[in-house]
């Protein structure tokens, strides 16, 4: 096995751990909030993907110009659902909260795929497509440039929950609801935050996935089932957590199959977060 | 030990823990059992045959999961794998030892008890949300594991050969579903009878207690990990049989439907919808949510677009928000306010 073959599997388990990354942070934070685990996320993922198809094929809007629109869309959609369903859950036992969730995710997929049917799209000719050369490894344009903004998108966040009266609120809130309603911080309206900012990162991710993975109405159940491990190694409600591990799932995947076999990259990785919740229930950087 | 539990539930009966089912209610019983037992010759099309034995295999398996969620309150999201193990040790056995399904039946309970203790035994210490997930990702390795595993078939699947002159116990009815029907409602029957006798017994008031109130039950001296774990393998082997069944009914074996997360999610669906915990609420789950499946399979024909899981997700969804008990306990509420409401 070359040294090349072993630096391309690091750099694109890097790349596409960014993107698992991005998805987990959203999961992340809404458990943190409010102990829920967003069971839909996955299908949101898939809505992000085919609302950046649908912009490119109808409307001819590039994928780097529909971003901010899909995050939109997605922010709103998260909103949406906060006072639609989740907040009604919220004191129900937690099989009704799971099965709740679940019941949306299930909804949200047979929808796609009656509206969109089951087909494999790809978004054709987007404008960065293509790869780069360097040394004996090749990138993928849209990877690259997907990692890019993913690690911009988590600059971001980071800067908007450390930095902020409104980040810093979301902060107390997730640490304990009732002293920070207490000190006057809105916390019904932190959670509709942090449903916004949830599944916008989830659009962004979404999005950047759109223009080089295939679009279909399942997509979404493969990155939910990382993003649950990403948030159960780096713990619940953490940011930094959620990148060290969407990182490290996209190495262990790329690694993984690259050392032993590609069709069981996914059960190494549901195999390390079997190891750690088992070992360290509250993730590798759990808070408590 | 039986003079403890005779007693106990002499208590029980004295404090109308369990009151004595009301005279409408053993007649609901009795027409019920009746119309179940006569519905072959009532009903003669293949389809009505079709669907009432998946009412009573899906209400099998719901009532499987209930053992786990509804009584000692573990969500598990993996109970695919001891339907795929059902299914699969009894074809397997037939296949390639020619050993007849009900010997594969018993040895499908056995390996998917094993297998739900070594699932459970690590898994169902850590609390609700990370038990969940790793029981749904547990299911989603276990169906990769199988996609490729040749001598099973990899992602081919198995094929029962039909086979006429095989004699009644090698399970191969092909010219009528009515032996099927009958086996679908016998194990259905055991299952609930089972679980009706669980759910009165010192065993299955300890699981509710657990279920809970965890931190109670564990400072009264229940073992709350070993009666999960048994719990689990109760359910497991229901869950089994239910796949052996199934197996030998549909003649194919396709580990993308048979291990996939849709079908524990199904099972979930059907007894949150009808009530989990209660006795009836997954048959009453699964009696809504199949013909709504079938009939709209007929409706919309192949094409892939089905309506139904449309329906069944948002019909689960509402049912969470503005009941999360099931709907069953709509009609016990009603009953509740006319019988003048004792217990």
């Amino acid at each position: 096995m070359s040294r090349d073959l072993i630096i391309q599997a690091i750099v694109s388990g890097i790349l596409m751990g960014l993107i698992y990354a991005l998805v987990a942070v959203g999961l992340s934070l809404i458990f943190g909030l409010m102990e829920i685990v967003n069971f839909a996320h996955g299908e949101f993922l898939m809505l992000a993907m085919f609302a950046a198809f649908w912009f490119w094929t109808l409307g001819g809007l590039d994928p780097l110009l529909s971003l901010p629109l899909v995050a939109a869309l997605l922010a709103f959609a998260g909103i949406l659902v906060h006072f639609g369903v989740i907040r009604p859950l919220l004191k129900a036992p937690m099989l009704a909260q799971v099965c709740g969730t679940f019941g949306l995710a299930v909804a949200l997929r047979a929808m796609a795929q009656f509206l969109w049917t089951p087909d494999f799209r790809t978004i054709a000719n987007p404008w960065i497509a293509g790869r780069v050369q360097i040394g004996g490894i090749f990138i993928g344009q849209p990877q690259l440039m997907a990692g890019v903004i993913c690690l911009l998108s988590f600059l971001a966040l980071w800067l908007f929950v450390t930095r902020t009266e409104t980040g810093l609120g979301l902060q107390a809130t997730a640490q304990d609801r009732q002293a920070a309603a207490v000190m006057g911080i809105p916390t019904e309206r932190m959670f509709a935050l942090g449903w916004a900012i949830g599944l916008g990162c989830v659009g962004v991710a979404g999005t950047l996935l759109s223009t080089f993975f295939y679009i279909f109405p399942d997509v979404g159940v493969n990155f939910a089932l990382l993003a649950f491990v990403a948030v159960a190694l780096g713990g619940f409600g953490s940011i930094l957590g959620s990148l060290v591990a969407g990182l490290l799932i996209g190495l262990v995947e790329s690694l993984g199959g690259l050392l032993l076999d590609p069709s069981y990259k996914t059960v190494i990785v549901f195999a390390l977060y079997l190891t750690v919740v088992i070992v360290r229930p509250n993730g590798l950087f759990g808070r408590f | 030990m039986a003079s403890d539990r005779a007693r106990m539930l002499e208590v029980a009966r004295s404090e109308r823990v369990w009151p004595r089912p009301p005279v409408w209610a053993i007649g609901v019983g009795v027409v019920g059992a009746a119309f179940l037992l006569a519905y072959p010759f009532l009903f003669k099309t293949p389809f009505s045959h079709h669907l009432m034995i998946l009412i009573l295999l899906y209400a099998l398996m719901a009532q499987s999961w209930n053992v786990v969620a509804g009584l000692s309150g573990q969500i598990s999201l993996g109970h695919a794998i001891f339907f795929g193990i059902g299914a699969y040790s009894s074809t397997v056995l037939f296949i390639k030892f020619g050993i007849t399904p009900w010997i594969g039946l018993l040895v499908g309970m056995a390996i998917s008890a094993l297998a739900a203790v070594a699932i459970g035994v690590p898994t169902l210490r850590l609390r609700g949300h990370y038990f969940a997930i790793a029981t749904l990702l547990i299911g989603s390795s276990v169906q990769i594991i199988v996609q490729r595993w040749d001598w099973v078939g990899a992602a081919s699947g198995l094929y029962i050969p039909i086979n006429r002159t095989a004699p009644w116990y090698y399970l191969q009815f092909h010219t009528s579903k009515v032996p099927y029907y009958y086996l679908a409602l016998g194990a259905a029957a055991l299952a609930y009878l089972a679980v009706w006798y669980i759910r009165r017994s010192r065993f299955g008031f300890r699981l509710q207690a657990l279920r809970d109130e965890p931190d109670a039950a564990a400072s009264l001296g229940i073992a709350v990990a070993r009666h999960k774990v048994m719990a689990f393998m109760i359910s497991a082997a229901m869950m089994s049989v239910a796949g052996t069944f199934y197996g030998q009914y549909v003649l194919v074996l396709d580990p993308e439907r048979l291990l996939s997360a849709d079908i524990s999610i199904i099972v979930l669906l059907m007894t949150v919808l009808g009530g989990s915990g209660t006795l009836w609420g997954p048959a009453l789950g699964a009696a809504i949510l199949i013909p709504l499946s079938e009939y709209s399979r007929i409706w919309f024909g192949g094409t892939g677009r089905t309506i139904d899981l449309i329906v069944y997700g948002l019909l689960i969804l509402a049912v969470c928000i503005w009941r999360p008990s099931g709907i069953l306990s709509l009609f016990e509420e009603r009953i509740r306010r006319r019988s003048g409401g004792t217990s």
